[in-house]
């Protein structure tokens, strides 16, 4: 029976595709950025045992040398991921597809789709693969949060794909050094992947993070939305690619890994959001929106 | 109460409810109505409460007229011939408001105004219809100056509905609070649009159009004041309440609580609402003399008494604890069917008590799941769960829905969304659709960011409370009870729904 390590479930959430949505986050990833607001979603738990002191709850301890976490005790304060070296969390939970589907049933109702995100969600590829088969007979969308760093050209993800009713990618920056920089990987399959998708009519939106001062957000806004204009005015569907443009924000940020100047940075401004807004329009993307 | 001195001198009030202040306290002078030593004993001790209704009633508390009527035909008494455009239309029907008495004085229902409204909106005519209505909306809320006046639209769209909801948005006026009938007729486009309207000025909430209609077995039916579904055509002659979590100090145990203290109170609470009806129709003229009566407008056949609650919560907290149960009612189980089971109970007592003054034998007086009031310290509204303490919202629906059943004449919760819910309106569509599914009749809601908010059915301006906090006077009377809830209840501390 397949398994899954999930760090988070969001019963209702607004902001990750159409609609009132239940957000899946799975435990992992094959980035390492700078700027992750969630790090403690990259790795997956070694049970070291570092943190189980920490809990001023008493919501850890050690069983046959693996770290357990007590969700009813849990008082969600987070001293244990920010003292977890490995960017981690003891507070991931192991489900099985049975149990993942009983907790969407329970919500079903009021949902019009599930999104799965991370952590990296198509590093678990297969096992979403079944389970949004399974949740589809339910009625509902499936949507994947994805870093878009896998090629998903390739056949083994065909039917990944199939199951899969829109993709959400995020494009973080276009100049591939600055890209490696952040993220230890290049961005070639990122661009690859938002156009193979979009002309498939899988692409629901593109996202990027806009930093000020720190990366060329110019650039990027400028190019990302040639690329979805430029698929948007091949689209005979209509349902036009969303370009999504989020404020950097300091919270969730890890202070120690970051040099003095990204610390100094603040949020940018509103004029700075709406100048880039305009820019994206005016290269043929219909559908921006700030968050 | 206040002595009328003290009306005269209190600097915190305008003229108008001053005048009112006095014709109460008039009132209140007279001693009339009959009460059992019970009622008399559980009056004092604030556990049975009338909410200030006073002590000879002149008039009905809820009156809903058939304005549908009045639009067709016009009104003998008020001299006024039919309209013939949306100018006429919109002043009729100011005109009209003027005469509809209530508890407050002021009407608290002024009809489904979107279809009275629309035969005379056309596309020409379009700018000009958005400035009368705009200019209709201003009139009502500064000359009722009372936010439990309320209207309704829906479930069809029409134009005129999408036009007072654009007003509603530009004006962010408390009064008229509104609330959209919502039912499979009801297009995406006008939900969609009505949850926009309502995150900038806490309204319209919705109603579960299909619920209501079977349960006025077919008849109009309007929401009134807070959310009170009455029948159009008729209304309410009293509302008297029962603060359950004061009874429950009366109770030695959970079972002397369901088979004494709880049946004696509802029978002597009936026996009291029966008393205040009979007053009415017996020695006050009101149904003799009124033209609301003489034309139609009303019949006194279509009005009902409403059997009220407040506390439940506390209440079965209460009884939990004799128990040695630590569960509290709203995140456990057990208390939760407590609850459910307090309030069968009721409406089984409601359904085998027969009013005398009643023609029909089926006519019952209607359980009502009241917001309480602002010095209502230490006891939630009706049977929500106290503030501070809600679930989250999928859990809150799902405890919450159990309940709205048996309240054909109001209940409802408000949840509060925050901002980033602008940018997906289409998520609370899918969560009042799902609530609805689910068993819920209402659902209210407001974005957390603005100036009007909703406090326990009713809208106050959050600025003008604050005017009131340094002394001013402010023009509504609710200010001053959406102030005393802010105080006493908590009321803005509900909690956030965030992503
Ligand atoms: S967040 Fe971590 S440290 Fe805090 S109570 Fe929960 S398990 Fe313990
Ligand atoms: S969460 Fe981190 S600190 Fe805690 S046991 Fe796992 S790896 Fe160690």
């Amino acid at each position: 029976m397949r398994r899954a390590k999930i760090n988070k479930i969001i019963k209702f959430s607004n902001v990750d595709g159409p609609g009132n949505r239940m957000s899946i986050f799975f435990q992992g990833c094959n980035y390492n950025c700078l700027y992750c607001h969630n790090p403690e979603t990259i790795n997956r738990c070694n049970s070291c045992g570092a943190c189980v002191d920490s809990c001023p709850a008493g919501a850890l301890c050690i069983v046959d040398s693996k770290v357990c976490w007590d969700k009813k005790l849990c008082v969600e304060c987070d001293l244990c991921t920010e003292i977890c070296m490995r960017n981690s969390s003891p507070k991931t939970m192991d489900y099985s597809m049975e149990e993942l589907l009983e907790e969407i049933k329970k919500v079903s109702g009021f949902i019009r789709g599930i999104t799965v995100s991370g952590g990296e969600a198509t590093l678990n590829y297969k096992f979403i693969t079944e389970l949004f088969k399974e949740v589809k007979k339910m009625g509902l969308t499936t949507f994947v949060d994805t870093n878009g760093s896998l090629d998903l050209r390739e056949d083994i993800y065909s039917e990944f794909i199939r199951a899969t009713d829109k993709f959400m990618v995020d494009m973080k920056v276009w100049d591939e050094k600055a890209h490696i920089d952040l993220t230890n990987i290049d961005n070639l399959i990122v661009k690859k992947n938002i156009e193979f998708l979009g002309v498939l009519g899988k692409l629901y939106e593109v996202r990027t993070v806009i930093v000020p001062e720190f990366l060329d957000n110019l650039e990027t806004v400028s190019e990302v939305s040639r690329l979805i204009g430029g698929i948007n005015s091949k689209n005979q569907s209509g349902e036009d690619i969303i370009y999504k443009l989020i404020k950097y924000r300091q919270v969730g940020v890890r202070k120690e890994i970051l040099d003095e100047k990204l610390l100094e940075i603040s949020s940018p401004r509103d004029e700075m959001m709406e100048e880039l807004s305009k820019l994206a329009r005016s290269n043929g993307v219909e559908k921006v929106i700030i968050i | 109460m206040m002595s009328i001195l003290d009306i005269i001198k209190d600097t915190n009030i305008t003229f108008e409810q001053r005048v009112l202040g006095l014709a109460r306290a008039a009132e209140n002078s007279l001693d009339v109505l009959k009460m059992t030593d019970y009622v008399k004993e559980y009056r004092e001790a604030g556990i049975i409460c009338d909410l200030f209704e006073g002590n000879a009633p002149y008039r009905p508390r809820y009156i809903l007229p058939d304005y549908d009527k009045f639009i067709k035909e016009g009104c003998e008494f008020l001299n006024i011939a039919p309209p013939t455009d949306i100018w006429e239309a919109t002043n009729n029907l100011l005109m009209f408001y003027k005469h509809v008495p209530s508890i407050t004085t002021m009407p608290v229902y002024i009809g489904n105004i979107d279809y009275l409204l629309e035969k005379f909106v056309t596309d020409e005519n379009e700018e000009e219809s958005y400035r009368a209505i705009k200019l209709f909306l201003k009139h009502i809320d500064t000359t009722i100056t009372d936010s439990f006046c309320h209207a309704n639209i829906g479930p069809r769209e029409t134009k005129a509905g999408m036009l007072i909801l654009k007003a509603m948005r530009e004006l962010e006026l408390p009064t008229p609070n509104l609330t959209l009938k919502y039912s499979k007729e009801t297009t995406d486009r006008l939900a969609i649009e009505s949850i926009n309207t309502a995150l900038v000025t806490a309204k319209p909430s919705f109603a579960k159009d299909s619920m209501y209609r079977e349960d006025f077995g077919g008849n109009e039916y309007g929401i009134v004041s807070c959310y009170n579904g009455l029948e159009v055509g008729g209304g309410a002659h009293t509302l008297v309440r029962v603060r359950l979590g004061r009874l429950a100090k009366k109770a030695i145990n959970k079972s002397d609580f369901m088979e004494r203290v709880l049946p004696e109170l509802a029978h002597e609470m009936l026996g009291y609402i029966d008393e205040r009806i009979r007053f009415i129709l017996e020695e006050s003229v009101f149904f003799k003399v009124n033209f609301l009566v003489a034309e139609g407008f009303i019949e006194k056949e279509k009005f009902t008494g409403l059997f009220g609650m407040v506390g439940l919560a506390e209440c079965v907290n209460h009884l939990m604890e004799l128990e040695g149960n630590s569960g509290r009612f709203g995140n456990n189980d057990l208390a939760n069917k407590l609850g459910e089971e307090i309030v069968k109970a009721l409406t089984k007592i409601l359904k085998d008590h027969k009013c005398k003054y009643f023609d029909r034998e089926e006519k019952k007086h209607l359980l009502h799941s009241q917001v309480g009031i602002e010095t209502d310290a230490g006891e939630s509204p009706g049977c929500r769960i106290p503030i501070g303490e809600e679930p989250e919202i999928f859990e809150h629906i799902v405890q919450a829905s159990p309940f709205h059943k048996y309240f054909a004449s109001g209940i409802g919760d408000i949840y509060s969304f925050d901002e980033t819910y602008k940018k997906n309106p289409q998520a609370i569509l899918d969560i009042i659709n799902g609530g609805f599914n689910m068993g819920l009749r209402f659902f209210s809601m407001y974005g957390n960011d603005c100036d009007v908010v909703r406090v326990t059915g009713y809208l106050v301006k959050k600025s003008e409370m604050e005017k009131l906090d340094q002394g001013k006077v402010v023009l509504r009377d609710t200010t001053i009870l959406g102030k005393g809830a802010r105080d006493n209840g908590r009321v803005l501390e509900r909690k956030l729904r965030k992503k």
